[in-house]
Formats: structure tokens, C-alpha cells, sequence
């Protein structure tokens, strides 16, 4: 099945047209890879990656690829089509007292893309990646030729693949540890925190938490700059695994831009950052809120009009913390830009694999609408962070300059080598990674 | 524990039905065409909590096969609960405007298929003295329209056929369930334009059949704002109808 669409990221920009190939089966995968032009192609999910990185004329759409393939409910390890999505994991598996071992902050991306981003959820600090929970992924480099892929087999393409934005062939399938659990509940506190300084000791007071993460008000200006909510929590052990009925409100149109500006996102940060009147608050919430506040309001990217918007997460290395991050914070407040939706985390170590984003540090992710100015704006946040040692998350990118992306990205000739080492490179491209200098 | 028979289950709308009556804990037999599909549905499905899930492969057009697939599904399930009807094609309404064997090609597949299984399964469901036979109709079938009225006359047919049945079967405490979705997600409508607050999930679909099995519903509408539209697009004088292009 396949026609011409009109496609994009989550951040609605750009939009480009596309051929899209939706295989219903692997050998369909197959057949769409052969009959690809010479022009690339880059294998999509759900579309929840912000920027072009799953942008190419010619997709392939893994979204109906989406059956469980073996579950051993002695070790939880579970094997997916990889175009399954965490919410469906969740929902078959949560009730049987399994849990994602790292979950990003919507559950709407699928195992592939999981697996292509490497992403990372709030307990990074001390569980690291989702690729670091994953057993072994089948790799189509081409049609001809699938992998079985770990770290202990074809291991130089795993680290390459985990992380490495589709850029190595199309994952079909993975196989990854869940996490047990007795509960569908997360023991939650809210800590608020006056300023940035008192932001991050917080984290490292918490650090022995499963789960943390900071909401934190970019607007903010003076001794209140970066004022924050420091969220932690624990996995309850109530034994009550399951889920209440859930009502997810839409954002039926898109919204003229001028809805968010300084002003309105100012009146929310207040409203936000005070609907917490006590230093701290404990309470237990259902896993869906705790770590999907977003997931309730369906297509929220509407909320930033026809022009769409990028979200701009990058991390610094923890020696350059404070200072890194007040620069940063302060140059973002002066800007005027920036959003309700920005959230700070502490990073844990960096893993093996050559693309992943995460490394020991502070990670600081914002939204900001596309308007004149906001590129001049995010270049200069790109030379401060590369200036103490940080890279941008590439899921999240969308107008990095390769050099940019070299110098923070050092690991980026061995993962060329390896795509042409497995005749990948020229054959799996996006926008992005001709953008970004990876392909012609 | 259900038994669930079901005819198309690797299309999206079955498939996320069966996921549904898997999680209960259901036996099902799955018939399609499609092996590799089937294989990983079936493995898909005995993770979700379904006791037993076998298949065979079926192209419905092959009607001769019918008589023996069904014995070994009876063989295989017993008594039937639910046998939902779920096959179908969209095919190219242009191509058929084109090509007289293309159109008779979607009747046979999409109307006298179904026509085909519906009188062996409800002679079937007879002698069971109950059960529920489900059938995926469409809103298409409501009224002919110059964007799918080939299809759209399939579906008519088996709405027709199906109230028929429904009448017939009430005697024996059979029912027969006449489901309209809308528009829906799904492969069979990949690439179609279709205005996206309209456009529902296969699992939403999937939750309406559940519930109207369970409810012995007649007709459903699904999602349940598409009975007003087409109380709408029914009730159109024709000289308005001809001209709107719908």
C-alpha cells in the first residue's frame, strides 16, 4: 500500500510531500525497500519526533506493524513488531505487573522509534536509555539481508542503530526487558524550588529517586530565574494494577499563533509554578498523568498555530552546570521566547551507542513557536552549550548546522564507517541527515 | 471463556476486535488470506490472554472451501459465540467506472462472499440455538454515492441481507449484528483524503463491536455520530444530493 501525503514531525514543520509505503507484513518491508528510488529513504512511526528526522520523499510507515511476537513472563522479556506502539505495551502489560524500564514523556511513539532515538524518561539518572534494556533488534540493512543484532552480535551496528535515527536500516522487530512492578501508581512528591541554584541541588538531593524531573519557568527573571517544581517518584507497591477510564480532551483545530505569547505563557507559568502553595507535596497519582501529562490532550501541537514550533533539548556536561545552565536560562528569559512546556533533568552516565544523546550532565528541554528570530536565537544557545561541551537532541532537532553537529557529536565518523561498512549510508537518509551532513 | 470465529481477522478493524476478546481470555479462529499477517497475529493474540488462537488461510472468493473450513472450525471451537464478518476491499470506484470485471470483482468479494458465508454460518448458529453472527457493513451502503457507490452497493447488499437474517434468526435466539462503521484509519483507507476529526481508530470501532455484541444491538453505527450524518445524507432531496459531489 502506498501514496503520495503530505507528512511531518511533531512540531508540524517543516511539511513536506512524500511517497508513503504502510507494509502490512516484513516481507512487505522488503518489497518497499527494493522498489525505493535512488533518493534514500527513512523508515516512520508515529511521527512523534519533533523535527525532520523521519522526513524523506520516500517513507516507510511502520505503523501497522504492531504484534507482540513472544513474551517469557518468567524474565519480561517481551519481543514487538517494532512498529508497536509503548501504549499498547502498556496496556497489555501493565495489568499483568510489567512496566516500560525507561519511558520517554508521551507513549505514543513506537518500539522503533524508541530503539532509533534511544530515548531516555526521568529515572536516566539511574536506569540509563531504553536501548539499554534491549536484548537484541532485528536490522534490516537491506532487502536481502537482515541482522540479529546485540551487543554481543553484529555489536558495532547495534550501537550504531540504538540512536542512530533510522540512518542504518529499518528495525524490525525488538526484544527488551520490562521492568516488574506492583503497582499501576507512582508515589509522587513536589518539591518547589525558588531559583535555578536551589533547582539543581535539589536533583542531586534526590538522586537515590527512580523518577525526577523538573518543570521550570523560562520567563522568569532575577533571583525567581528558573524557578522550578522538582517532581520525584517512586513506583507505589499498592497492588493495584488497574487503570482508571481515561477522557483525553483534543485540540480539534490549529490555533492562531499569537494564542501563545509572552504574556500568556507568563500568566500560566505563575498559575503553574503556585498552584503548589507548600514547599512540598506528596501525593499518588496513576502512571498516565506522572508520565504523560501530555498524552491527555490529543494533537497539543496544534496549540502552536500554522507554523508549527521545534522543541530545543540540549544537555551540558554536570562540571558545567550552574554556570552552563543560569547563562542559558538567563539568555532564554532576556529572548522573551519560550514556553510553558519546558522540563529539566538530571542526566546519568553516557552509554555505548555512538548517536545517543544523554550524557552525565543537565538536560533542558523547551518549545518554542517558529517565528522570525527564533533560529538566530537557538544558534546562539547552540554556541553557549557547545562551548561547555553539550550536544542538541537530534529527535528533537530540526535546524542544527552539521558543523554544529561534528563537533558535539564526535562519535559521528565511526557511525559514518559503519553505515558504509553495511552499504547503509545513501540508501536510509531524512532530511535531516543530508541537513546535518551525514548524506548527500 | 468465548469463542470467537472470525472471517478477514487481519484486517485493522478485526484485528483490534479480536485484540479485545483475546484480553478476556477468548479462543479464536482467525480466517484470511494473509499467512504471514495471520502467523504473528495469532502469536500476538495468545500474548494478549487469548486461550488458543489456530487459522486457516481463506480467500473468501474461493467459496467452494467454505464447507470444509468451517467443519474444522467447528471441529476446532465447538460451539460459536461470535463469528464476526469482517473481510472486505475498497476497491478503485474510477477503475470500476472503467473496467466491468473490476466492479463485478468488488460485488463478489465485498456482497456475494458474504452472502455466501452468512447462509452457511447462519444454518450454523441455527442448530446452536444462539450465538451472535457480526457483520461489517458500512455507512457507504446507506446510500449510493459517486465516490464509492460500487462498494457502496456491496455493503447495501449485505445491510438487506442482513436485516433479513436478523428477522429469520430472532426466532432462534441468534443474533445478528449489523455494524456501519465509518471512516476508519486503517490500511484498506491509506492515502484517501478524509477529513481527520472524522476519522476514527480501529480500536474505537473495535470497543463499539464489543459492546453491541454484548448489548445484542441491531444496527450499530460507529463511531456513533455517523447515524445522524447519514440521517442527513439519506433524507437529502436528490436534485440537492447529485449536485454536492459527496
Amino acid at each position: 500500500m502506498k501514496s503520495i501525503q503530505r507528512i511531518h514531525g511533531w512540531g508540524r514543520y517543516p511539511i513536506i510531500e512524500a511517497e508513503v509505503n504502510v507494509p502490512l507484513v516484513v516481507s512487505g518491508v522488503k518489497s518497499a525497500v527494493e522498489n525505493c528510488g535512488a533518493d534514500g529513504l527513512i523508515a516512520r512511526g508515529l511521527g512523534r519526533s519533533y523535527g525532520d528526522g523521519s522526513l524523506a520523499s520516500y517513507v516507510i510507515d511502520t505503523r501497522h506493524l504492531t504484534h507482540l511476537l513472544d513474551f517469557d513472563k518468567n524474565t519480561g522479556i517481551v519481543t514487538c513488531n517494532a512498529g508497536i506502539s509503548l501504549a499498547d505495551i502498556l496496556e497489555v502489560f501493565v495489568p499483568l505487573g510489567w512496566f516500560l524500564p525507561v519511558t520517554p514523556g508521551t507513549k505514543h511513539i513506537t518500539l522503533g522509534g524508541a530503539v532509533a532515538s534511544d530515548v531516555h524518561g526521568k529515572n536516566h539518572h539511574v536506569c540509563g536509555c531504553f536501548c539499554d534494556f534491549v536484548e537484541h533488534i532485528e536490522l534490516l540493512v537491506s532487502p536481502d539481508n537482515v541482522l540479529l543484532c546485540s551487543n554481543t552480535s553484529h555489536s558495532e551496528l547495534f550501537h550504531a542503530t540504538c540512536g542512530g535515527m533510522g540512518l542504518t536500516g529499518i528495525i524490525l522487530s525488538v526484544s527488551f526487558r520490562l521492568k516488574p512492578v506492583s503497582s499501576a501508581y507512582i508515589d509522587q512528591k513536589t518539591i518547589k524550588a525558588v531559583n535555578i541554584t536551589e533547582a539543581l541541588e535539589l536533583f542531586e538531593q534526590n538522586y537515590a529517586s527512580t523518577y525526577s524531573v523538573a518543570w521550570i519557568d523560562c520567563l522568569a527573571t532575577g533571583s525567581s530565574l528558573g524557578r522550578s517544581l522538582l517532581m520525584i517518584g517512586e513506583h507505589a507497591t499498592d497492588h493495584s494494577l488497574s487503570s482508571p477510564a481515561k477522557h483525553a480532551i483534543t485540540v480539534p483545530v490549529e490555533m492562531p499563533s499569537s494564542l501563545l505569547n509572552r504574556y500568556s505563557i507568563q500568566l500560566f507559568n505563575t498559575l503553574y509554578y503556585n498552584r503548589i502553595t507548600k514547599k512540598e507535596v506528596a501525593n499518588r497519582v496513576h502512571y498516565e498523568p506522572f508520565f504523560y501529562p501530555l498524552d491527555g490532550i490529543q494533537h497539543w501541537n496544534r496549540l502552536y498555530g500554522k507554523n508549527g514550533f521545534t522543541q530545543y533539548q540540549f544537555v551540558i556536561p554536570k562540571e558545567a552546570g550552574q554556570e552552563g545552565m543560569t547563562k542559558i536560562v538567563k539568555e532564554i528569559a532576556a529572548s522573551g521566547k519560550g514556553s510553558f512546556l519546558a522540563v529539566l533533568k538530571v542526566f546519568g552516565k553516557q552509554n555505548d551507542n555512538l548517536l545517543s544523546f544523554p550524557l552525565a550532565g543537565y538536560t533542558l528541554a523547551l518549545d518554542f513557536k517558529i517565528e522570525e528570530g527564533l533560529f538566530p536565537l537557538l544558534d546562539r544557545l547552540d554556541a553557549i552549550v557547545l562551548d561547555y561541551g553539550g550536544k542538541i537532541y537530534l529527535t528533537k532537532d530540526v535546524r542544527m548546522s552539521a558543523p554544529t553537529f561534528r563537533q558535539s557529536y564526535p562519535r559521528w565518523e565511526q557511525f559514518q564507517g559503519i553505515r558504509e561498512q553495511n552499504g547503509t549510508k545513501g540508501i536510509f537518509a531524512s532530511y535531516q541527515s543530508r541537513r546535518l551532513g551525514l548524506d548527500r | 471463556m468465548k469463542k470467537i470465529l472470525i472471517i478477514g481477522a487481519t484486517s485493522a478493524i478485526a484485528e483490534a476486535t479480536a485484540q479485545r476478546f483475546a484480553k478476556e481470555g477468548a479462543s479464536l479462529y482467525l480466517l484470511a488470506r494473509n499467512e504471514e499477517r495471520l502467523t504473528s497475529l495469532a502469536a500476538d493474540l495468545k500474548i494478549r490472554g487469548a486461550s488458543s488462537a489456530a487459522y486457516a488461510l481463506l480467500d473468501v472468493n474461493d467459496r467452494v472451501r467454505y464447507e470444509e473450513v468451517l467443519k474444522e472450525v467447528v471441529k476446532t471451537l465447538g460451539t460459536i459465540d461470535v463469528a464476526l464478518v469482517a473481510h472486505g476491499t475498497l476497491g478503485d470506484q474510477k477503475a470500476c467506472e472503467d473496467d466491468v470485471d473490476r466492479a463485478l470483482l468488488e460485488f463478489e468479494t465485498n456482497a456475494v462472499s458474504t452472502i455466501a458465508l452468512l447462509t452457511r454460518l447462519s444454518n450454523l448458529f441455527e442448530k446452536q440455538h444462539g450465538g451472535t453472527i457480526a457483520v461489517i457493513s458500512s455507512v457507504a451502503g446507506d446510500r449510493g454515492r459517486p465516490s464509492n457507490y460500487v462498494y457502496g452497493t456491496a455493503k447495501a447488499a449485505i445491510t438487506t441481507f442482513c436485516e433479513g437474517l436478523q428477522a429469520r434468526m430472532f426466532h432462534s435466539g441468534v443474533h445478528v449484528l449489523i455494524i456501519k462503521p465509518g471512516m476508519v484509519a486503517t490500511p484498506m483507507t491509506e492515502g484517501l483524503s478524509m477529513p481527520g476529526f472524522l476519522v476514527a481508530e480501529p480500536d474505537q470501532i473495535a470497543a463499539d463491536i464489543v459492546r453491541a455484541i454484548e448489548k445484542k444491538t441491531d444496527t450499530l453505527y460507529t463511531p456513533w455520530f455517523w447515524k445522524y450524518i447519514m440521517a442527513g445524507i439519506i433524507h437529502l432531496p436528490s436534485a440537492v444530493f447529485k449536485k454536492e459531489n459527496l
